[in-house]
Formats: structure tokens, C-alpha cells, sequence
């Protein structure tokens, strides 16, 4: 960090002005969507020539949100974005970091073509294999709720796991549990394997409690990267039950678009819970995405 | 030594069932569907269809790809110089047959006349590059100068990265809503402030409406969105630089744009090339934004090439052409990996 050492007295107070109108211009957007949910049209509509745009002051009600609620399905919307969110993540930590230990401390043929593959498939961005992925899905058979309890049925499409499944298993999850686990030092486990362990006893009281920050970083990418997902349950998902919130906010936004504050208040619902997480757990988002940047 | 160390038959045994679900996971998901695209290209299946599916060979590239140019010249006929219909010389000539007009311009008293079989495609391809060019400069120098604020030890810092950071973790389907809003001709908090300023001089402009504005429009909001992420990696490297360095310039006398230049840049650069590669990358995916906020429009403006995969693949179900689409955004994006490597290479060579 560089230290404060000679900086004059104006430079000081130029350079705290700049910081200020820079988080202004991050911020506003923000302040303008929690100001508007809780004013009515003609309200927001009326405080745009000043900065009550960005404030929440005047008449303030809570009907926006109470129709974004009745009108735009958000509790039904909300539930399948926590299932499929938590759901995938808790799976994904597990069998990723299993994966990971397999390749990082134990030895076996072919494990260095497999690290290989790995690494190659950690630039094949998802959006360029959506579209045949779509079609490998619309063919798989899958179970469904029917009129006559469970049912076999012949396509993936509209579905809940459709958003889960396939993104348990994550070549870049693996990756960096893959980098943390290997510079754990190995006399542990070798101690431990003296004393009779098998691997899932190494990998759960050895590996497992030693690598918290790395479990930590792969829940807030893998958590965030899920409750945005918008591409695939707009390509898979086309009916209602199944959909998650992003999808639900684009339907709703493009049926009332002149209703703003409705609008805002269904914008702000959403964001709120990962601000939230992103405020508690600053520290970490901020070594999460450091850590996934400096890869390789 | 235990029998798990010993024996390494043992050992690969533990390793399947330990890495099985993964593996297995990504061979089913993400091997197999690339594999499936390579072959879906040389097809015409379509989502839904009562004929069998066919191989076509490099049709598909074949229509997404081709260009060429009809060149005329003026014919008088006493009113002065007229060009012949473009549609009339396409329809008479089996040479040009599948061609529509992608562009034109003149030249000299010559009209040219750019012709595609997918115009369409070849528009959003283009606007994918110039998004690309307009939005990666322009989101890294923000995000460097962002980091050099963040890193200049003023109090706040961590409140002010975090502000920066923010709108990162936010969904950029919402980022999208608001600033729709924002962007609003009539009632958008940008015009609104524009005309403030200029007393009214400024005439409202309909940012997402117009053809000329659009792009740009999603330019400026899609930096905003990402220049956090940049600027948190920028710092981790700008932090990575040994203070020593800048001590011994200062007794040297060098000033402040003096260090900037040959000890902080130069001590970035891997993390700036880096950088680059990361927001090219994404850069070139642009699909979100464009959904949300003008469906590809105004005229075919902000069409990318994401979004004709998708338009393509899934709402008009031919699969197999948004493969191909996809497919291609995929070769770009091994270009660009290809030359982060070359340049990696070069350096590395250069430095032995």
C-alpha cells in the first residue's frame, strides 16, 4: 500500500472530491432504483428534474412492492431461485472439491491428462455450448409430478434440475480447489494415512477444515453466478413454474414498462439480498474474485 | 506405509469414485454438447421438424459467411446518372442468387454494393467487434484509474472499492431495467440532466431508439457494470509492486507521472494484458444487455453474435445454424487465447 507521505493539503482534498463524484456515479443508479420503488408514477415522474430523484423523500408507500408481489409471481420466482442456487452450490462444493482431491493428493495413472482436459476446458465459455446443450437436454428422460404421481417423461425442458444438473460439476471449481489443496503440505496426510485413515477420512478431518477460504470462494462465485443465470433459464425454461427470478424480472419489466416503480420495487428485491451478502461478507467476495483472477 | 499409499491400483480406484461425479458431470455437459455442436454445424436439424435430419455439409458456414460485392455503374438515360436496382441485377444474375444487400457506398461515380447470404449475422458480427473495441479500453482505463484512487492511501478506501465494486454483484438483467429507465428519452435521468446544463439546448436524446446511440449506450452502461472487477485485479497488482521501486525513483527526483510511467506500468503489465484478455473475452459474449434493453434493435444496431445464436437456435429453432453461430464465437475467442499465448511466448523468449 502506498504510503500517505507527501501529499499536499489541496492534492488531499482534489483527490477525496474525486473519490466522492466517482461513488456518486456508481451509486446513483442504485439510490434512483430504491428511491423510485417506494413512490408512486406521478411521484417519481415529478422528481426528476432534481435530486429527489435519488432520495427517498415526499409521500413514500409500500404498494409497489405489494404489486410486485400479487402481479409479478416474485414469492413463486424467488423460491426456485434459492432452490436451484443452494442446491447447485452445496452439491457443487461437494463433488468438486472431491474431484479435486482426487487430482491434487492422490496418485493414480492418467491423472495428468485429466489435469490437462481440465485446463482446457476452463476457456470454453458456457454461452458458446448453450444452444447444443439445450438440444441434449430437450432429449434426456427425466421424472415429473403428474396426474398420476411421478412420471417418466422425455425431455428435461421446464424443469427445476434443468437449471441444476448440469452445473454441479464445474471445471473451474475444481481448478481452484485443485491450486489450494495441492500446497497444503503433504506430511499431514501422510500422517494421517499412517494412522490408518482412508482417503474420505484425510479428505474430510485433514483437507476439508483446512481450506475454508477456498470453500468460501467457490459458494460466493459459484452462488452469484447461479442467482444471475438468465441465458439458460431463458432457453430452457419457457413456462411459469419453473422459472427463476431473472427471468421473471425480464417478462415482468417488458409487460409493464411504464409502470416504474413497480418495476423498481421488483428490481430492488432481488438486489437487496445479494447486497446484503455482498456488504457482511465484503472481505471475502474481494478475495474471491482476486484469487479466480490470478489463476494460472 | 498404509495399504491406500502403497498400492497404486488402490489409488485409481479411490480416484474414480472421488472424481467420478465431477468428471463425469463435465464429460456429459460440457464435452459432450461441444462435441455435439461441432456435429450439429454440418446439419440442418431444426428444435422441431417433420423431416429427418440431413447432413449438409459447410452449409451452414457457408450461408453465415458469404460476402461479396456488385459493383455498377451509372447508366444515363437522359435524366441524368441512375445506378440499376441492386434487387434487379441480384435477381437476374444466378451468380448472386441468396444474396441480399448487408451495405453500400460510392466510389468515385461507381456504386458498390457490399452483398451477403446472411446479412444479418455479418451486422452483428461487426457490432460484437466494435462493442468489443469501444467497451474494453474504455472499462480498463476506468478500472486502472479506479485502482490508482483506491491505492493512492486516502481513508474510505475500502468503503470507496466496495461502492466501485457493487454493481458487479449485481445481475446484469437488473442493471439493465434501471438503466433502461435511465436512458429513457422523455423521461430518463441523462436527458433530463443533459438539458439541465445546457438550458435546454441540448435536444433529448433517444439513447436506446436510435441506431446511432444504442450501441454506445450499452457501451457506457456495460463499463459501468464491469469496470469493479478490473479495477479489484488491478490492484492486487498494483499492490504487488515494490515500494522500494518508487522510494528510490522519488530520491532520484522522478515525478509523479515519471513513476507512473516506468515503474508502475511496466510493473502491471502482465496484469494488464491479463485484463485485457478476461474483458475481450466477456466482451465479445454481449448477449444480456441487448435482450433486456432493445432486442437486438433499433435496424439491427445492437444485434451481436450471441444474440443471433440465440435468436436463431432457439426462437427460430434451427439448431443447427445457432450452433454454427456459436461455434464461431468460440473460434474467436481461441484467437484471442491464442494471442495472449504468442505474446506470453514472445516474453518469456525475450527475457532468457
Amino acid at each position: 500500500m502506498t504510503p500517505t507521505q507527501r501529499k499536499t493539503i489541496p492534492l488531499r482534498i482534489a483527490l477525496y472530491a474525486l473519490m466522492a463524484c466517482v461513488a456518486l456515479v456508481f451509486l446513483f443508479p442504485f439510490l434512483f432504483m430504491l428511491a423510485s420503488s417506494f413512490k408512486t408514477n406521478d411521484q417519481i415522474f415529478a422528481d426528476l428534474e432534481s435530486m429527489r430523484a435519488l432520495l427517498p423523500v415526499g409521500p413514500l408507500t409500500g404498494d409497489n412492492y405489494a404489486r410486485a408481489f400479487r402481479l409479478g409471481n416474485i414469492g413463486h420466482y424467488l423460491f426456485n431461485s434459492v432452490l436451484v442456487t443452494g442446491i447447485t452450490v452445496a452439491l457443487g462444493l461437494l463433488v468438486n472439491s472431491l474431484a479435486a482431491f482426487a487430482l491434487a493428493r492422490l496418485e493414480w495413472r492418467g491423472k495428468q491428462a485429466v489435469l490437462t482436459l481440465l485446463v482446457v476446458l476452463l476457456v470454453v465459455p458456457f454461452e458458446a455450448i448453450s444452444v447444443p446443450l439445450m438440444v441434449l437436454v430437450a432429449s434426456l428422460p427425466g421424472l415429473a409430478i403428474g396426474a398420476n404421481g411421478i412420471e417418466i417423461t422425455h425431455s428435461w425442458l421446464d424443469t427445476l434440475y434443468v437449471q441444476i444438473v448440469p452445473f454441479i460439476a464445474n471445471a473451474f471449481s475444481i481448478y481452484l480447489f485443485y491450486q489450494f489443496f495441492r500446497d497444503i503440505p503433504k506430511d499431514l496426510d501422510e500422517a494421517a494415512y499412517v494412522d490408518g485413515a482412508t482417503p474420505l477420512q484425510v479428505y474430510r478431518h485433514v483437507i476439508v477444515p483446512s481450506s475454508m477460504p477456498v470453500f468460501a470462494t467457490v459458494t460466493i462465485l459459484q452462488g452469484l453466478a447461479m442467482w444471475n443465470q438468465y441465458l439458460w433459464p431463458l432457453i430452457t425454461v419457457p413456462g411459469e413454474a419453473a422459472r427463476p427470478l431473472m427471468v421473471g424480472m425480464e417478462q415482468f419489466f417488458g409487460a409493464r414498462k411504464t409502470a416504474w416503480g413497480e418495476v423498481m420495487a421488483y428490481a430492488a428485491l432481488i438486489t437487496i439480498p445479494v447486497l446484503a451478502a455482498f456488504v457482511f461478507f465484503q472481505r471475502w467476495f474481494v478475495r474471491s474474485v482476486v484469487g479466480s483472477g490470478v489463476k494460472g | 506405509m498404509t495399504e491406500w499409499t502403497a498400492s497404486r491400483g488402490r489409488g485409481r480406484f479411490t480416484a474414480l469414485i472421488f472424481g467420478g461425479p465431477a468428471l463425469a458431470g463435465l464429460a456429459i455437459f460440457l464435452v459432450l454438447p461441444f462435441l455435439m455442436a461441432l456435429a450439429l454445424t454440418f446439419t440442418n436439424q431444426r428444435l422441431v421438424s417433420p423431416q429427418a435430419t440431413e447432413f449438409v455439409g459447410l452449409r451452414n458456414y457457408e450461408r453465415l459467411l458469404s460476402v461479396t460485392a456488385l459493383v455498377q455503374a451509372p447508366v444515363d438515360d437522359g435524366a441524368g446518372p441512375v445506378w440499376p436496382r441492386v434487387r434487379d441485377v441480384t435477381r437476374a444474375d444466378p451468380a448472386y442468387a441468396g444474396y441480399r444487400p448487408l451495405t453500400g457506398f460510392s466510389l468515385g461515380t461507381r456504386r458498390v454494393t457490399i452483398l451477403a447470404k446472411d446479412p444479418a449475422f455479418l451486422r452483428a458480427l461487426l457490432n460484437t467487434f466494435v462493442f468489443a473495441l469501444l467497451v474494453v479500453p474504455l472499462q480498463c482505463v476506468a478500472a486502472l484509474g479506479l485502482a490508482l484512487l483506491v491505492d493512492a492511501g486516502l481513508k474510505g478506501q475500502t468503503v470507496f472499492r466496495a461502492i466501485c465494486f457493487s454493481p458487479v454483484v449485481m445481475s446484469m438483467v437488473i442493471v439493465s431495467v434501471i438503466w433502461s429507465f435511465l436512458f429513457d428519452r422523455d423521461l430518463g435521468l441523462f436527458n433530463k440532466a443533459l438539458g439541465m446544463v445546457s438550458f435546454g439546448l441540448i435536444e433529448p436524446v433517444d439513447w436506446l431508439g436510435d441506431p446511432r446511440t444504442a450501441m454506445p449506450a450499452i457501451v457506457i452502461m456495460s463499463a459501468w457494470q464491469g469496470a469493479g472487477f478490473q479495477m479489484l485485479i488491478l490492484l492486487a497488482g498494483l499492490q504487488g509492486i515494490s515500494q522500494e521501486l518508487y522510494d528510490a525513483a522519488r530520491i532520484d527526483g522522478a515525478n509523479a507521472v515519471q513513476r507512473f510511467r516506468h515503474i508502475t506500468l511496466p510493473g502491471l503489465r502482465q496484469t494488464i494484458v491479463f485484463v485485457l484478455i478476461v474483458t475481450t473475452i466477456a466482451a465479445l459474449g454481449l448477449f444480456t444487455q441487448v435482450d433486456v434493453m432493445t432486442g437486438g434493435g433499433p435496424r439491427g444496431s445492437t444485434g451481436t453474435v450471441m444474440f443471433e445464436a440465440v435468436q436463431r437456435g432457439v426462437r427460430e429453432e434451427n439448431i443447427s445454424y445457432g450452433a454454427t453461430i456459436a461455434l464461431i464465437y468460440f473460434a474467436l475467442i481461441t484467437c484471442v487465447i491464442l494471442l495472449q499465448q504468442l505474446w506470453l511466448r514472445r516474453r518469456a523468449r525475450r527475457a532468457a
